[in-house]
């Protein structure tokens, strides 16, 4: 009797977190609205192409991070792709990207550098769809393969000459040491201490480990530095303990503005819309690949997003955009 | 290396230490109680990813730790009535049963929250003692306390309650009736059946309690992290099995366990931050506290005997 | 009639997961038969994909019989995962040292290597359970922490590309050369060598286990080990037995996820399910819903392979979080553990009715 009363009560439970669940499905605009007013939600642009794009990604749409930036630059684009995002095991995002190429989409994203590998595979076998594949700074030689990546040693460079100005004690955050991560940490660390600062830069080993993004920060908070970074969909939980601790953060990737409005000091945010628009006018025009195209500070592929609630200093702004002026000039090596 | 050893750095280190063991040890303590009765829980981790999830959405909407702390409870009772239903009444294995509520857990708070947030954001942190509203003022000196004072006082309440759990959970255990229900029908069912204990009610609240501390250490990891997201606990809730092993079902040696996978944890990273472990090694020094682990076990308490009725079903006929 | 109940009630269960499922699909904006149908397409929809379905059951089935060893024996395995890792470490490792060597005796050494490595991996918490009494939930899983953090460390450092150490670090090996590819058995199709070498272990481990003097050793100390020594069986040396073959399996398991994937290499994101797909644990799924028989395992695998692809075109086409099928591989587990008393119930209803006909 008892028993099923319980079977009773759990359907009833579950029914109640089934609703919810329902209720809450259409929330899915990833942005918030920082203090002072700015609205982070990207403008859709006018549309770009006709032909039909899918995106596979790692993480989720909404990260914050890597995945998100590329959802939002084709939102400039007006490009409203069909996604498979969170495809962390290469084998399903492989699946994936093979059963586009199968339904015809014209243009595939493939939005990891892992999933190089396994392209090279696929897009052999469908020499009539164009595929997009990064972060890579080589196409593999294949004919209907773009390739993009981030010169995020730039950004890196000028976060770390802003974060020099505040504080000459810096501590970086980084996921697995490879990729863009790598690149924007050290071209930081290069900014940081061309200014005077000194740094310390821990790897967790994880992209999406957290609590130990967030366990790392408190150790760089607890050695006393004065200014926070650091990239990938974990830097969520150090982004936490900057704002604990009020300790000012610099963000990569997306603006990091949501998740901290008052402590982002500057994001480089990644708009891949500046390659992808070059790709597309190409893929249009018959060429389906067998190209590698870099975002630079040069090309507005890499755009630095200062946060307009956080009062930096004139004389950091300034040093700011000399830095960007020399790197675009080649006077600076970021690597 | 010699700046590891500045007493401010070891404090701050086991202060961190402390933080990171508290999800463990609620988790571990909970399941001790359970695997005392004779139920083996293996599905914690997937009930801490829901519990954490119900804590974190709810301090998202409502702004209330208090509220969100009981939701990550109510969950986690809630599991635990599924999960005592399929194993004290259906008689269903333990271990696999476990692994369903895992990925139960696994699957459907990463649902949840991909449906109703999507992008992870921040919650208001758990306040420190001296951050309490209106009371935070009377703790605010002690912080400032040389030496101890950050390393007793710079926690949030769950600390607290997490430490005092200890001398619960033992004074429950070995001094309660209850408790002793507990053990007996974990060591032998037959017996406490004979002597009218009945084994299906011991052991389903044995096992609700343990699965609402589960659910309270996925509350704890999410508002203590102020996050949450896919797989938070990254098999957080499996080292919390293996840590009642560890402490052979006693839980001051559980929670000397806790602090020892805690403060290894710490350590390694603050050595990584202070440059004392190169970066190239930092895979091989992550493994520390699972070889630590083993290690520990091997050496000390490798005879030592669990609960003898430990995944067996009972029934009367 | 008792075979019937048998196979009736875990499919019961299964259908009523489902059905959650549907109503979870329902709940997410969607139309369940939509799902359904998107589900079938998936998994089933061309010969490519009946293809890829089988391929993604074959590591499900490779822990899966492992764990039938183990579970037989009375040993609790959750260290799948780390055994895979193992397994195709060490074969990955050979492969990249033997670069040359022909196709015909390449094959056969890298699986020999898979099996050493989780054989290897598998065994540790065997000796460790059997000779300094250290449970086996706390070493295995401890031991999947120590086989992901090798595998980064590796793949950072002394098997890392060596094209990538100085561009963009991303922690693989390079590509294997392609005489240590496994043949794929229909031309055009990415139906490989793995798929029959899985499920011939399969028929293996049933051998061993129900026809062999080391499976009725292994059975009869999973079944009452006071018994089995009193009859001069070393009961510890069967509980390594048992977790080192069952870890060999998960071994082969990583092999063919390494040289049946479509990238040939090894490649990692920092954690195992990147890696995996988190075979370690459906494979137990895979091993329990074939009633822990290793033959049944073969389709009860094939079914979660096909969910598995199945989930893949349903977050295609409807947008719905993959998440969906990790939450039912759960319920499926709950449902079908929770069947038992169900199959009691039924079995002597079924006793009565038979014995009032007649």
């Amino acid at each position: 009797m008892k028993a099923k009363r319980l079977v009773k009560l759990f359907a009833v439970i579950f029914a109640i977190a089934l609703t919810a669940a329902a209720c809450g499905g259409g929330d899915s605009t990833a942005t918030s609205t920082s203090e002072c007013g700015s609205d982070l939600a990207v403008a859709k642009g006018d549309s770009v192409t006709d032909l039909s794009v899918a995106l596979v990604a790692p993480s989720a749409k909404d990260d914050v991070a890597f995945t998100q930036s590329m959802v939002d630059s084709l939102t400039r684009l007006g490009i409203e792709p069909q996604i498979t995002d969170g495809t962390f095991v290469v084998e399903e995002a492989a699946a994936a990207i093979r059963g586009y190429a199968e339904d015809g989409v014209n243009i595939i994203i493939a939005h990891g550098t892992q999933y190089g590998g396994s392209l090279a595979e696929i897009a052999p076998d469908f020499p009539e769809t164009s595929f997009i594949w990064g972060t890579a700074s080589d196409n593999q030689g294949l004919d209907n393969v773009f390739a993009y990546f981030p010169e995020a040693d730039q950004g890196g460079y000028v976060n770390g000459v802003i974060a020099a100005s505040l504080s000459d004690n810096i501590g970086l955050v980084g996921p697995v040491e490879a990729g863009d991560a790598v690149a924007y940490i050290e071209g930081f660390i290069k900014g940081a201490e061309a200014n005077g600062a000194s740094t310390s830069a821990v790897y967790t080993g994880s992209f999406s480990d957290v609590a130990l993004a967030t366990t790392t920060a408190q150790a760089h908070a607890d050695n006393g530095v004065g200014v926070l970074t650091g990239t990938s969909q974990s830097a969520v939980g150090a982004v936490n303990v900057a704002t604990a601790n009020d300790i000012p953060w610099f963000g990569t990737q997306s603006n990091t503005e949501a998740w901290s409005s008052d402590l982002t000091v500057a994001s480089q945010v990644y708009h891949w819309d500046v390659v992808l628009a070059d790709m597309i006018t190409k893929i249009e025009s018959g060429t389906l690949g067998g190209e590698a195209m870099a975002l630079t500070l040069e090309n507005g592929g890499l755009v630095m997003e200062f946060n307009g609630c956080y009062d930096l200093s004139a004389d950091a702004k300034s040093a700011a955009e000399a830095a960007i002026a020399d790197i675009i000039a080649g006077e600076i090596a970021t690597k | 290396m010699s700046q590891f050893f500045t007493v401010s750095v070891l404090l701050a280190t086991l202060a961190t230490a402390i933080r990171f063991a508290v999800p463990y040890l609620l988790a571990a303590l909970g399941e001790t109680i359970g695997q005392r009765s004779g139920v083996l829980n293996l599905g914690v981790d997937g009930i801490m990813l829901l519990g954490g999830f119900g804590a974190y959405y709810t301090v998202l909407e409502t702004q209330s730790h208090l509220a969100g702390i009981g939701v990550g409870i109510a969950v986690g009772l809630f599991m635990g009535i599924v999960y005592a239903y399929v194993t004290v009444f259906l008689h269903a294995e333990q271990g696999i049963s476990g692994i369903g509520i895992f990925l139960f857990g696994l699957g459907f708070s990463d649902l949840l929250f991909q449906e109703l947030v999507g992008t992870p954001k921040p919650i208001k942190p758990l306040p420190t003692l001296d951050k309490l509203p209106g009371v935070g003022g009377i703790f605010e000196p002690l912080i400032d306390i040389p030496v101890v004072g950050e390393l007793l006082f710079d926690h949030n309440l769950l600390t607290y309650f997490a430490l005092l759990l200890v001398p619960f959970v033992t004074w429950l255990l070995m001094k309660t009736t209850f408790g002793m229900n507990v053990r007996a029908v974990g060591e032998n069912p037959q017996a406490a059946d004979s002597l009218g204990v009945s084994v299906a009610k011991t052991r389903f609240i044995a096992i609700l309690i343990g699965s609402s501390l589960a659910g309270l250490a996925g509350a704890t990891l999410s508002l203590q992290l102020a996050i949450f997201q896919h797989n938070l606990t990254n098999g957080l809730g499996f080292i919390a099995v293996a840590l009642v092993y560890f402490g052979a079902w006693q839980p001051r040696w559980v929670l000397a366990g806790a602090l020892l996978y805690g403060l290894v944890t710490a350590t390694r990273i603050r050595w990584q931050s202070l440059d004392i472990i190169p970066q190239s090694a930092s895979d091989i020094a992550a493994m520390a506290p699972a070889i630590i682990t083993i290690l520990a076990l091997v050496l000390l308490a490798s005879r030592v005997r669990g609960p003898a009725a430990l995944t067996k079903p009972f029934s009367r006929h | 009639m008792k075979r019937l109940t048998a196979g009736f009630v875990p499919l019961a269960a299964a259908l009523l997961a489902f059905v959650f499922g549907a109503i979870m699909i329902l709940a997410l904006g969607a139309n369940p038969v939509d799902g359904l149908a998107a589900m079938i397409d998936g998994a089933f929809g061309t010969s490519d994909r009946v293809a890829a379905t089988a391929v993604r059951a074959t590591p499900l089935l490779l822990v899966g019989a492992g764990i039938t060893i183990a579970f037989r024996a009375s040993v609790i395995n959750i260290g799948g995962e780390g055994q895979i890792i193992a397994g195709a470490l060490l074969s990955t490792a050979v492969a990249l040292w033997i670069p040359g060597t022909p196709k015909i005796l390449l094959i056969p050494i890298v699986i020999l290597a898979g099996l050493i490595g989780g054989g290897i991996w598998g065994a540790i918490p065997g000796v460790l359970k059997a000779y300094a009494s250290v449970n086996e939930i706390l070493s295995t899983i401890m031991l999947n922490i120590v086989a992901i953090q090798l595998m980064n460390y590796l793949l950072r450092g002394p098997m890392i590309d060596p094209v990538e150490v100085g561009t963009s670090r991303i922690p693989q090996t390079q590509r294997l050369t392609d005489n240590a590819a496994f043949p794929t058995l229909i031309e055009g199709s990415r139906l490989h060598l793995g798929v029959p070498i899985a499920v011939i272990a399969a028929i293996i481990v049933y051998i061993i286990l129900f026809r062999t003097p080391l499976g009725f050793r292994l059975r009869a100390v999973g079944h009452n080990p006071d018994a089995a020594r009193a009859a001069g069986i070393s009961v510890e040396r069967n509980i390594v037995s048992a977790l080192g073959l069952s870890g060999a399996l998960s071994g082969l398991a990583g092999v063919i996820l390494v040289f049946g994937s479509e990238s040939l290499r090894l490649v990692t994101d920092g954690g195992s399910a990147g890696f995996t797909g988190s075979a370690g644990f459906n494979g137990i799924v895979a091993a329990l819903f074939g009633g822990l028989h290793p033959l049944w395992t073969i389709p009860s695998s094939f079914l979660f392979g096909s969910l598995l692809t199945g989930a893949t075109e349903l977050q295609r086409e409807l947008q719905i979080p993959n998440a969906l099928a990790i939450a039912l591989n759960g319920l499926i587990v709950l449902f079908v553990v929770s069947s038992d008393k169900v199959r009691t119930f039924l079995n002597e209803r079924l006793d009565r009715s038979l014995k009032g006909d007649s």
